[in-house]
């Protein structure tokens, strides 16, 4: 029963690294689905701060409607994957991998956007001067299955209500056809930058210099829309306190070498446990292989940036992770050194040892908790990758190299020798 | 190294360890001090650029452009054969006056690059206010940490561990920025990420030997204290020294090869690792002898 596990175990372990280095059907090579940091590929990472005296909620609220508002304009600059995240209280971040043009892209961050009304056919109604204001609020109409739903409503100047007033007209006219694909005839499009950000149907001739936009908005929704129409400006203005351009080159170069380095040390690692631990190594050597697999596949599955830092925590990990079998086979040497047979000196040694291994890692588990919690950018790479390592750890030292251990405890390789101990006289 | 059969009195000598290190970190945060530690631009605020000029340059005539530009800036070269150019200020400039630079820059010495290189390889521009923030954060990870580990610790062994452990730690602390004060190393943000790894390493080698004496003791007499001690110690070393050689065998390859971004974060590992492993062996236990003596006023005094 163990041995048929331990056997299927390696395989799935031989597998799980051929199908990492070569990809196998419709699987990819890890090195093709790893989402790779700026500091390898390149590109542009901008933090800016909020220049506002708001508070709590208030600027929390401004913050997300900031965060939407440049979502919407880095999107639009067609990179493969640009994060907007809001760092602290009043700082965002802008990652933009792949941004070539650094002040272009920094440029287009801090413009203003231009906003557009448009009925279907593309006739533009009116533009963002002609809209006062623009928020999220709750309906409170007599639509009762609009109740407990929120809307945007909007504020224009008499211009721009004359304007609306006579496109709602044509729409209910029926003298509009749509000349954008997707669009029904009756919408008013709200563009900003050529992107539609929002495409409410007309119901009715509005004649009026406030009207609501419905759809089952959430507050979240109805407020970032609302944030994204008042401003081709943004809700705050916003300082530019970091920035970090890297051209192409010089990431992949260091990205190159700190994959070597990592492949270098983990092959001492692996030599070094056979070397001192003889047959016990080889199990922690197993436990290993996986472990490397697991740390890898657990980030490409949160979708975590492989970055330089996170590389060094996760060379790091590995050397924590060989730490739980050290500690391991330590305590089996010297339960046999008591004089216990090997099976028993197995078996005692494990679980004396888990406390240990269990305390050690729990306390540093606390430091990389910490460090993500308290850390920006690069830092938090480091501690996500040494979290991820020190639970593969825990799991591979635990369930794996036991496996191992205990079968080899049970076989005729159990002599002494073979466990890397000297005979004891 | 793993089957040392070792038995040496650490706590008989515990003064000296402490002498040694109290030393070690007055010389090197003093030096530190006195000719001021090298903080890095993550601290500073200031910008730092990186140029490809395709050859080695003159760096009067790059200094030229900056003057022409109002820039106040330090010029070193950088890469194999001094081919680029580093240019470190300590105001912020903004994106206008990067591009301003930039295009001087262009104009002046007409770069011709291979396909596929750029000349301005990398940029950073670190605001004033961000090292600040940088070291008010990371006093606060410490601090955190710290107490989150105390906390951990009094739970699953008891409170003198607890501060005993802590004390090795902060000892630890101090220790890697006497290293960085007396070499002048350049501080920069990895630098507290680094320290932050090295507080929780640091105690996981700890926690071997205190585990060991929290077991100990439940088959010794507690009367004979420094003996217990001397003996978990011992009974450690071979596997505390084992789980930091497997660290720091990790970590070198990286050291030695990876570029500077990287060594930023290497280097307080290894100094740290270390610095912590032999702490973890030296110091912690007997920190924790002499708050059970201070406390307990035994019959038994330690040398």
């Amino acid at each position: 029963m163990k041995k048929t596990a331990a056997i299927v175990l390696a395989i799935l372990i031989a597998c799980g690294w051929y199908v990492s280095l070569c990809g196998a059907g419709p699987i990819k090579p890890l090195k093709d689905q790893m989402h790779l940091g700026l500091d390898m590929v390149g590109g542009v990472s901008v933090v800016m701060e909020a220049q506002t005296e708001a508070t709590g909620s208030e600027l929390k609220q401004l913050m997300n409607q900031t965060q939407a508002v440049i979502e919407n304009r880095v999107n639009e600059m067609g990179l493969s994957e640009p994060v907007v995240t809001i760092e602290g209280e009043d700082r965002i971040r802008v990652e933009l991998p792949g941004a070539e043009d650094a002040d272009a892209a920094i440029e287009a961050i801090g413009k203003t956007a231009q906003l557009q009304f448009a009925t279907a056919d593309g006739h533009v109604i009116l533009d963002g001067n002609s809209v006062k204001d623009a928020k999220g609020e709750a309906y409170r109409g007599n639509d009762p299955s609009l109740l407990g739903t929120y809307v945007v409503s909007l504020t224009f100047d008499s211009a721009g209500a004359t304007a609306f007033e006579n496109a709602t007209r044509k729409i209910m006219n029926g003298e509009i056809t749509s000349a954008v694909e997707g669009m029904n005839s009756n919408i008013i499009m709200i563009m900003l930058d050529d992107q539609i950000i929002s495409s409410p149907g007309v119901h009715e001739v509005i004649a009026s210099t406030t009207c609501q936009i419905t759809g089952n908005f959430t507050r979240e929704e109805a407020s970032n829309t609302a944030a994204l129409i008042r401003g081709g400006a943004l809700p705050v203005g916003l300082q530019e306190i970091e920035t970090q351009v890297e051209g192409p080159t010089l990431g992949l170069n260091a990205a190159k070498t700190s994959l070597i380095a990592g492949a270098v040390g983990i092959g001492l690692i692996l030599l070094l446990m056979l070397f001192m631990y003889h047959v016990m190594g080889l199990c922690a050597d197993i436990a290993l292989l996986l472990y490397v697999l697991i740390v890898f596949w657990v980030l490409v599955a949160l979708q975590g940036v492989l970055t330089l830092p996170g590389i060094a925590g996760m060379i790091l990990s590995v050397g924590m992770a060989v730490d739980a079998n050290v500690i391991i086979f330590s305590r089996v040497k010297e339960e046999v050194a008591d004089g216990k047979s090997i099976r028993v000196a197995v078996d005692s040694g494990f679980k004396r040892a888990m406390s240990t291994v269990v305390d050690s890692q729990v306390t540093t588990i606390i430091a990389a908790v910490i460090l993500y919690q308290l850390g920006t950018g690069p830092v938090r790479g480091f501690a996500m990758t040494l979290m991820i390592g020190i639970f593969a750890s825990l799991l591979t030292a635990v369930v794996v190299t036991q496996l191992y251990l205990t079968l080899l405890a049970d076989s005729k390789l159990a002599t002494k020798k073979f466990f890397g101990i000297k005979e004891v006289k | 190294m793993l089957n040392v059969n070792t038995n040496i009195p650490f706590i008989k000598y515990r003064k000296y360890f402490y002498l040694i290190s109290i030393a070690l970190i007055i010389i090197g945060i003093g030096v530190g001090l006195i000719r001021g530690f090298n903080f890095g631009i993550d601290f500073t605020g200031g910008t730092k650029i990186q140029f490809n000029m395709g050859q080695q340059v003159e760096l009067d005539d790059v200094k030229a452009v900056l003057k022409d530009n109002d820039i106040q800036a330090d010029v070193i070269y950088a890469g194999e054969n001094h081919e680029k150019v580093i240019i470190k200020t300590t105001a912020a400039l903004d994106n206008d006056a990067r591009n301003a630079f930039y295009a001087s820059m262009e104009k002046k010495f007409d770069p011709k690059l291979p396909e596929g290189d750029v000349f301005v390889e990398s940029s950073n521009l670190i605001g004033p206010s961000v090292g600040e923030m940088l070291k008010s954060n990371a006093i606060k990870a410490v601090l955190l940490a710290a107490v989150a580990m105390l906390i951990y610790i009094a739970i699953r062994f008891e409170w003198k561990f607890g501060v005993a452990a802590i004390l090795d730690l902060l000892h630890d602390v101090l220790l890697l920025m006497a290293f960085y004060g007396l070499f002048h190393v350049q501080i920069n943000s990895p630098f507290i990420a680094g320290m932050l790894i090295v507080v929780g390493y640091s105690i996981n080698d700890t926690i071997v030997v205190f585990d060991r004496i929290r077991e100990n003791l439940k088959f010794m007499k507690k009367n004979k204290m420094d003996e217990l001690i001397d003996k978990s110690i011992n009974q450690t070393i071979g596997r505390s020294i084992m789980t930091s050689v497997t660290t720091i065998i990790a970590i070198v390859p990286l050291f030695v090869l990876g570029g500077d971004s990287i060594r930023e974060f290497t280097l307080p590992l290894l100094v740290g690792v270390t610095a912590g492993t032999v702490s973890s062996i030296t110091m912690a236990s007997p920190i924790y002898y002499d708050l059970c003596n201070l406390l307990n006023k035994p019959k038994y005094k330690g040398k």
